[in-house]
């Protein structure tokens, strides 16, 4: 049962709004009783084509050889479509984000890195027809070692999942093999505090299994466009998608969308709109992409697998005096969007509590399984868990309630965060203290007079006097697309030194830019990246997927955890 | 691919249909998915002969056509005692669709009637042939081969508490089997003569426990017989790991329901 | 392959329609016939997306044959109105907030009105009982069940 608790923001809320706060019905709910809201497969077409993928039976494989010759002479069989016809046929989602590197082909033409990848699409007149030829398709696989755990595919001489990364390690800012949170010193915290807590937490990959799988019908239109009716989420990133791997100007595509069967975050790949398209563009007939069910919840990307560490160095009293965070996300195959996940859960970090000092080093690594996707607060909820689970060892280890040590250590209104933005609006304490009447926990004095609104800012809201920071995982010679160029020297082309095999800067002045303070720490832990790096041969340099573009001025970049600033 | 779907107005054409490139569809509930994802035979072969939709009952005994749905079952008012196994396949509309004969077909972790039926040591008349019905167990150990079936012959319990039922599964009220337990405890004077107990979900297919029957026969259901009867539940069986659960997991798991399910019937 | 020609009564009109070897009723409705409101969401039985009563049963239509509805009553989302007039539980759902994405509505209205035309006052048990073959992923259970209720309050009162 809801139960609306006004006291709190109330100064902040207006109750005499006309619609904000009053129950309204959905303006699309008499479509869905009626049972006709049009969701992408709501739309019959004349001689539609159905089209299946032919998919990798391995975890991790080069393709020696993709024979087609029986399956394009089976019934019903159209066209069989392989890598090669894809106009553009590598891409990273947010590209259009200038973000990362291009790293994951439509249809793999050289190698699978995930049980599941497309090698070849059949489109056939009808579905049970697709699938027939589907299994007539022969692919001379040569099997290769695969990895499936996050630790072991960021050793020296693990499989290299995705070419473009050959440290299995996304590269953030053309500069780390991992996203970096540096605030105050935790080594020095932890020397003076009276108890070390440490922790591991391993989240599961979780599939959104949407009702509705994920699809898209395609079809010639007049005037030399193509109509695309899709399941996406993400409508003009799905159009974007599609227009860059088609190589084709989007006003060429007409998109129609936004009556989605649930997504959750499991439809925003675009994987089926350029395909679709490019069957019918090959065609000339409409042509239906859909995953059938084992699919969706086989291939289809879902909120990746994360492990954390966590190390909390606590005074006797509880309070929690520095943090420090190792975090693993298994981005699967390739990167889609567990990238930008990091780079929201770092900002998140430590959780809703005032900590002077934290640390953290977050790796988004590739192994061979599914690649994974946004879903539902995708990049807060693990470590989120993690961290939850993580004060309740802390309170047992002071020997705490629970609830106590989390309104101890609450932020509260005017407190510094270790993104170095003021929090407001902060409820923690309150919901602490509902939660506690609720579940009949007596809470001590201090805790039930705390307030959010009270005892915050002043010297907690001031930044730490002193950060120590490194240059731990650097890495040069990324041409990550301008959107790295634009965080490191303006204007200045990317080092001409091609990726991957990256080199370790002899110190940390050979990083494109010099931290804004002086470390106070040298980059102690340089070494065994180093040495990693040294038993790992370089592979021949491979040529970066974007190098024709030319880099835009005033890219993008993630300048908040909230969303982008054009700078 | 299906090439062609055959209707025959009598189970024994049905029979005399079949081949290796045809597949036998009832209730659709098991074939049809099969048909759906392209993996099957290229024949569908059905029958629309009345008697398999036919509830006969007989003395202390019912022979339910293999065409009977979970739903008539559920229904039926002198089949109480197997109205909650046929409420606990699938959901509202699997329970109109599926049949008592393609259930002895289901497979892992499928096939909740069956257990029930193997534990009530039902018989099975197979199409098209004049031999007495066979042991059930017999039939689902050779289901691959055993021809089509064309009904079941089951037992009535004299006393409603003689026979009960447990289904174990994660979501409720409708969920796959992490096991399921059949019991059939004739009692003559207070003690048991002639015990069944079977499980399904913890083989290939529902499997007699036959410790657990040793250990019951002859004694009556009191806490310390129940008790040793939960010390041997998984003697003899072999479950399977699926999404649902481990291995480790059921054997940790089928002594407590067993223990669960005799009590319930030893409250009557 | 030979089509099967197929004659039957969809939402109280008779229909005709061919049937490709194997095909679903799903499938055969949505393409064949035209009625798009049963949904396709799993093909293997576990979803309920895709319920349409045959002759007042519900079933899943795409672990159906096509064929073996010939000369039967088929029943679907489509056909709950009467002209512009929504079915009770058509306005219970709306006015209940019974629906987000509304992929699951089609059929989880079928399941409720299989049991209402059984069952006019059914109890919250019940209610959850007959559309326990639904899956609605949204997870809008408890304003499903409100607005099954609250149909049957309405009934019961007219």
């Amino acid at each position: 049962m809801i139960e609306f608790r006004k006291e709190f923001f109330a100064d902040e809320r207006d109750d005499n709004l006309n619609e904000v706060g009053k129950p309204t019905r959905r303006q699309d709910i008499l479509g869905h009783v009626t049972g006709r809201s049009p969701y992408f497969d709501d739309h019959l077409f004349d001689g539609l084509l159905h089209i299946r993928c032919v998919r990798s039976p391995h975890h991790h494989a080069r393709i020696r050889r993709i024979d087609i010759a029986e399956a394009q002479s089976m019934p019903g069989v159209v066209r069989v479509l392989v890598g090669r016809d894809v106009p553009r046929n590598l891409n990273t989602l947010l590209s259009l984000l200038d973000f990362g590197i291009d790293d994951e082909p439509l249809l793999a033409e050289t190698k699978v890195a995930y049980k599941g990848e497309p090698v070849a699409a059949i489109i056939a007149e009808t579905e049970a027809q697709a699938r027939a030829a589907v299994a007539r398709v022969r692919v001379d696989w040569d099997v290769r070692p695969h990895v499936l755990d996050v630790e072991e595919a960021i050793k020296p001489g693990a499989p290299v999942v995705c070419e473009v990364y050959q440290t299995n390690k996304f590269i953030y800012h053309g500069k780390y093999d991992h996203q970096k949170l540096r605030y105050g010193d935790v080594e020095a915290a932890f020397a003076r505090a009276d108890h070390i807590v440490e922790g591991r937490y391993q989240m599961s990959p979780i599939e959104q299994a949407p009702i509705e799988t994920c699809g898209a019908i395609a079809a010639p239109e007049v005037n030399d466009r193509y109509v695309c009716y899709t399941s996406t989420q993400a409508l003009f990133f799905s159009l974007g998608t599609a227009a860059k791997m088609l190589t084709m100007p989007s006003n060429r595509l007409h998109f129609i969308g936004g009556t989605v069967g649930g997504g959750f975050g499991g439809k925003v790949d675009s994987l089926h709109e350029p395909i679709a398209i490019l069957g019918a563009m090959l065609t000339g007939r409409p042509c239906k992409f859909a995953w059938d069910r084992e699919e969706e919840m086989q291939v289809g990307a879902p909120r990746g697998a994360e492990r954390w560490y966590i190390k909390d160095g606590v005074a006797r009293d509880g309070r929690i005096l520095a943090r420090k965070f190792t975090g693993y996300f298994d981005s699967g195959a390739y990167t889609r969007l567990s990238s930008y996940a990091i780079i929201k859960g770092v900002g998140h970090l430590p959780g809703p509590y005032t900590i002077p000092n934290v640390h953290a080093d977050v790796y988004c690594v590739f192994t061979n399984r599914t690649p994974a996707t946004a879903m539902r607060g995708f990049g807060i909820t693990g470590v989120d868990f993690a961290i939850e689970a993580h004060m309740d060892k802390v309170a047992e280890a002071v020997g705490m309630n629970p609830i106590d040590l989390r309104i101890l250590n609450s932020y509260r209104d005017g407190d510094m965060k270790a993104h170095r933005r003021v929090a407001k609006n902060t409820a923690l304490i309150e919901c602490c203290q509902v939660v506690a009447d609720k579940a009949g926990i007596a809470l001590q004095a201090s805790s039930r007079a705390a307030s959010s609104l009270r005892d915050g800012g002043g010297e907690r809201g001031r930044l730490p006097a002193h950060t120590a920071l490194d240059q731990k995982g650097t890495v040069t010679g990324i041409d990550t697309g301008g959107y790295a160029r634009k965080g490191g020297a303006p204007g200045r082309p990317a080092q001409p030194v091609p990726m991957p095999g990256y080199s370790m800067p002899a110190a940390a002045t050979a990083a494109p830019r010099p931290p804004a303070q002086t470390p106070a720490r040298p980059a102690a832990t340089a070494a065994s990246v180093a040495s990693s790096q040294s038993t790992t041969p370089p592979p021949p340099p491979a040529q970066p997927a974007n190098t024709t573009d030319r880099p835009r001025q005033g890219a993008m970049r993630f300048s908040s955890i909230s969303g982008l600033r054009r700078r | 691919m299906i090439q062609s779907v055959e209707t025959h107005a009598t189970i024994a054409e049905a029979q005399r249909a079949m081949g290796a490139d045809a597949i036998y569809m009832a209730g659709g509930t098991l074939v049809m998915r099969d048909v759906n994802a392209g993996v099957t035979a290229t024949r569908i072969v059905r029958s629309s002969d009345p008697v398999l939709a036919d509830i006969r009952l007989s003395g202390d005994g019912v022979t339910i056509g293999a065409g009977v749905t979970m739903a008539m079952i559920a229904v039926h008012r002198d089949l109480t005692f197997l109205a909650p196994v046929a409420r606990s396949v699938g959901g509202p509309q699997i329970r109109n669709m599926a049949t008592v004969g393609g259930n002895l077909f289901a497979p892992h972790p499928y096939g909740d009637f069956a257990v029930a039926m193997l534990a009530l040591g039902a018989r099975v008349s197979v199409a098209g042939q004049s031999a007495a019905p066979r042991p059930i167990a017999d039939v689902l150990r050779e289901r691959g081969r055993i021809g089509l079936v064309a009904s079941v012959q089951v037992p009535r319990p004299q006393a409603p508490a003689d026979f009960g039922f447990l289904k174990a599964s994660r979501i409720k009220p409708k969920g796959v089997s992490v096991l399921s337990i059949a019991a059939y405890l004739p009692r003559q004077g207070g003690r048991i003569r002639g015990a069944r107990v079977a499980f399904g979900a913890m083989g290939p297919m529902p499997l007699q426990a036959s410790a657990v029957e040793r250990v019951l026969d002859g004694q009556s259901l009191d806490a310390a017989t129940i008790t040793r009867a939960a010390q041997v539940a998984v003697e003899g069986l072999d479950p399977p790991t699926d999404p649902l659960a481990t291995t480790w997991y059921r054997r940790e798991v089928a002594g407590v329901h067993l223990k669960r399910l005799l009590e319930r019937m030893a409250r009557g | 392959m030979a089509k099967t020609p197929i004659v039957f009564v969809l939402n109280g009109a008779e229909r005709a329609s061919f049937a490709e070897p194997g095909q679903n009723l799903l499938e055969f409705l949505r393409r064949g016939v035209g009625d798009l409101s049963p949904k396709y969401g799993c093909g293997q039985g576990t979803c309920g997306a895709c319920t349409v009563t045959i002759d007042g049963q519900t079933h899943l239509a795409c672990l159906t044959l096509a064929e073996s509805v010939t000369g039967r009553r088929v029943q679907t989302a489509a056909g709950l109105a009467t002209g512009a007039t929504l079915h009770p539980l058509q306005e219970a759902f709306m006015e209940n907030f019974a629906a987000q994405c509304g992929y699951c509505t089609p059929g989880m209205l079928i399941s409720a009105k299989a049991l209402l035309d059984r069952n006019p006052n059914p109890s919250r048990e019940e209610v959850v009982e007959a559309i326990s073959g639904n899956i609605c992923r949204c997870t809008g259970y408890e304003p499903i069940i409100e607005a099954i209720l609250a149909a049957a309050k309405g009934r019961a009162r007219a």
